[in-house]
């Protein structure tokens, strides 16, 4: 109700009390809560919570239907009757002739276990040193936290700079900008989404340190305590109290992986816009949708697929997550 | 946001904005213009001494090239123009929803199909009246470039520049190599540049359309400008003999193409040549740009792209033409079309040659005295042109080209092997897209 109430105040100073008599009023304010609510305030309180509920419902069900719905058709988006029913065209095209669907769903699954598997812990290792008070980690924590901080196109512009392969860092440094031995570390299919993704981890490193980070200050201090005085070492006491101490963290932390690993973009369009080797599925779309003469069915189709891969992940988690505050 | 226990909060709402704003914000975006179009379209208000016109010139030379141009307008004619200037990218982004919306009563915009697509769908209007004026001023090829598949006008042409083989002066002199007119000049040519330490041809395809260059030429060289256009309009197979043997002449000449091209951008290849580590580059003449020391532009000049079938010499010239187009209902149809007739005259090429000479007129009657020696080269291979292509993505659909093609030939270029199941995937995919509509 604390959001009621901060309304509630400046507008009960602004309007004068209705009625006039200070005697009525004396009188209603036993009757409950809910009659302190002026017209106005009923007005206001609808129009706040009515007006983001028609933008909610205008931006983003209705807008997720209709994509649904044009999956199934082609359009070049040039007036309404130019909407053409193909059923399941799309789909069909989609699946067997386009060459860059089957890489960008792989390139997705990649990053998302790359993502798991190396930044994750690192972060989860750093945090843990980070936790232990040493000195300077106020400092520490800044510049790992850094690149979380940059907007991701910037961080593409960056590595960009330092991948280069005429006049990038890596190859000016170790000579492999002339022909005959040329490392093409962005439009090498081989290469370029490890290049990419360790820009990606690098900041996703950071990202994961704080939350973990927030999890161990939220672990009990006496627990530690109990578990030296049981003379458990270091590892011991990480592996057997801590951890299992930090399974919500895990959980947030697993799912903000994978919506990072669904999402990936702008990373990869700064580099190299999605060319051979750093397919993406929100790549696709982007290219499908956005332009003078557009595939608006075709492309809706490919993001009707990234909306199951994401519902497939998303709805077991909200399960999960209810059944527990029922529980509770 | 860390500090919250569900660290969800971020993550979740951007997640779904990245995916109903591309996704289904794509209905939304369309369809909300068309709906204001049905309010807006009865003509309402506009002073009759004023045009407004969209532009994508958003570069600073451009920008203020067409500036001065209006500017003359005024003086001469007592009618203001009001520019909106967009980005450049996202001026062609948006150009759908733009022009189907409250558009600017002209336009600025590209001929070709590019041109063409619009006119049929109606959003941009016929100006045969502006061309009864303005017709002698304009060669036989820029008349042909401004009309649409119904034969009516609807471009006004301004500027143009030509794709050549462009190489430095004093390294064709300090090596002895003399400019190929044949193929098999060329190859040998690249051989030798190879052998004397230099990259033959620069190149860097990042942004996906340069390879498409090389690929026209060779292909109108190989099969002619009829085959070009029909194999652009959708109208011929990629699996073809005829294009397979395009495959082959550029397969053959990549291996004496800069190394890792997927992953250089057309101006870094361009310092390449600056630099003299090249020895030639096909590109526009925009190349030009590149080079900011006034004396490595007098050594810059170029060749056209040498011949490969002899029934079809070097006829072709691809010289990608920007102008300007009326939308479909102008508030101040009168002094919009006074404007065409006056961007068609000499006197405004004039005036934009001034501030960009890095293109050429494409008048035939522009002024051609204050010309830089290159600016000169460029008129005269496009006047004297038998035909004139635009570029694969101004010449063809570009939901094909750049969903399609982009792709593909970055691919073929990495590895050009596997041309076969290239040509036969693009086959697949042109005939579902030119299906479409």
């Amino acid at each position: 109700m604390s959001i009621e109430t901060g309304i509630q105040n400046p507008e009960a100073a602004a309007v004068p009390p209705p009625g006039g008599a200070p005697a009525q009023k004396k009188k209603r304010a036993p009757q409950g809560h809910n009659r302190l609510l002026t017209r106005r305030d009923r007005v206001t309180l609808g129009l706040m919570a009515g007006v983001p509920t028609i933008l909610h419902v205008a931006l983003v069900w209705v807008t997720a239907l209709a994509s649904v719905a044009l999956a199934f058709t082609t359009w070049d988006g040039i007036g309404f009757d130019s909407i053409k029913w193909v059923g399941l065209q799309n789909f069909k095209q989609l699946f067997t002739d386009n060459p860059q669907f089957w890489p960008a769903v792989e390139h997705n699954i990649v990053w998302f276990v790359v993502l798991i598997l190396i930044p994750t812990p690192f972060g989860l290792f750093l945090a843990v040193q980070l936790d232990k008070k040493i000195r300077f980690t106020r400092i520490y924590q800044t510049a790992f936290f850094l690149p979380v901080v940059v907007s991701l196109a910037v961080t593409g512009f960056v590595w960009q700079l330092v991948y280069n392969p005429d006049t990038g860092l890596i190859n000016s440094l170790i000579g492999a900008n002339k022909p005959g031995h040329y490392i093409d570390w962005i439009g090498n299919p081989h290469l370029n989404l490890w290049a990419v993704l360790v820009a990606a981890s690098w900041r996703h490193t950071g990202y994961m340190m704080i939350l973990y980070l927030a999890g161990l200050k939220g672990v009990d201090p006496s627990l530690r305590e109990a578990s030296a005085l049981d003379g458990a070492n270091e590892w011991q006491t990480f592996k057997n109290v801590i951890f299992p101490t930090l399974r919500p963290t895990n959980t947030v932390v697993l799912v903000v992986t994978i919506i990072e690993a669904l999402r990936a973009f702008d990373l990869v369009f700064v580099f190299n816009k999605g060319a051979q080797g750093t397919e993406l599925l929100s790549i696709l779309i982007t290219n499908n949708i956005i332009g003078e003469s557009s595939r608006i069915g075709y492309g809706s189709a490919i993001a009707v697929v990234l909306l199951v891969i994401s519902l497939a992940v998303i709805i077991p988690y909200l399960i999960a997550t209810f059944r527990k505050e029922r529980r509770a | 946001m860390h500090h919250s226990p569900s660290g969800l909060s971020l993550p979740g709402p951007s997640r779904r904005t990245l995916l109903r704003g591309i996704g289904g914000a794509a209905a939304l975006s369309a369809a909300v213009p068309l709906l204001s179009a049905c309010a807006g379209s009865s003509g309402s208000g506009g002073d009759s001494k004023t045009v407004s016109l969209g532009s994508n010139a958003s570069d600073a030379v451009p920008k203020k090239a067409f500036a001065d141009i209006y500017a003359a307008f005024q003086k001469k004619d007592g009618i203001k123009v009001a520019v909106n200037t967009k980005d450049h990218n996202t001026f062609q982004e948006q150009i759908n929803s733009y022009l189907q919306g409250t558009p600017d009563d002209v336009f600025t915009w590209f001929a070709g199909y590019r041109m063409q697509f619009f006119a049929a769908k109606g959003l941009a209007s016929p100006i045969d009246d502006v061309w009864q004026t303005i017709g002698g001023n304009f060669p036989d090829a820029m008349k042909q470039l401004s009309k649409g598949e119904d034969g009516k006008y609807y471009f006004v042409p301004l500027y143009t520049y030509p794709w050549a083989i462009f190489y430095r002066k004093s390294v064709f002199a300090q090596h002895g190599y003399k400019v190929p007119t044949t193929w098999d000049e060329l190859v040998a040519l690249c051989k030798q540049m190879k052998k004397d330490g230099l990259v033959p041809i620069a190149f860097g395809d990042k942004d996906a359309w340069p390879a498409m260059g090389t690929f026209d030429q060779i292909n109108f060289r190989l099969n002619g400008y009829d085959f070009h256009k029909s194999l652009m309009a959708g109208k011929e197979s990629w699996t073809d003999a005829k294009v397979k043997a395009v495959f082959d002449h550029w397969a053959e000449l990549l291996p004496y193409h800069q190394d890792g091209a997927v992953g250089r951008t057309w101006q870094d290849a361009a310092q390449t040549l600056v630099s003299k580590k090249a020895g030639m580059y096909l590109l526009g003449s925009f190349v030009a740009q590149q080079f900011t020391n006034q004396a490595d532009v007098e050594d810059l000049d170029f060749f056209a792209f040498p011949e490969i079938n002899s029934a079809f010499g070097q006829d072709t010239v691809e010289a990608p033409t920007d102008g300007f187009m009326l939308s479909k209902s102008p508030k101040n149809h009168a002094g919009a079309v006074k404007l065409l007739e006056y961007l068609g005259t000499p006197d405004a090429e004039a005036i934009y040659l001034k501030s960009d000479p890095s293109v050429v007129a494409a008048s035939s009657k522009a002024d051609t005295s204050t010309y830089t020696a290159l600016q000169k080269k460029a008129y005269t291979m496009i006047s004297g042109a038998k035909n004139l292509t635009q570029f694969m993505d101004r010449d063809s659909r570009p939901d094909f080209t750049s969903t399609v093609m982009q792709p593909a030939l970055q691919n073929f270029v990495r590895n050009p092997k596997g041309v076969d199941s290239i040509l036969s995937s693009i086959e697949r995919q042109k005939k579902t897209i030119f299906a479409s509509s």
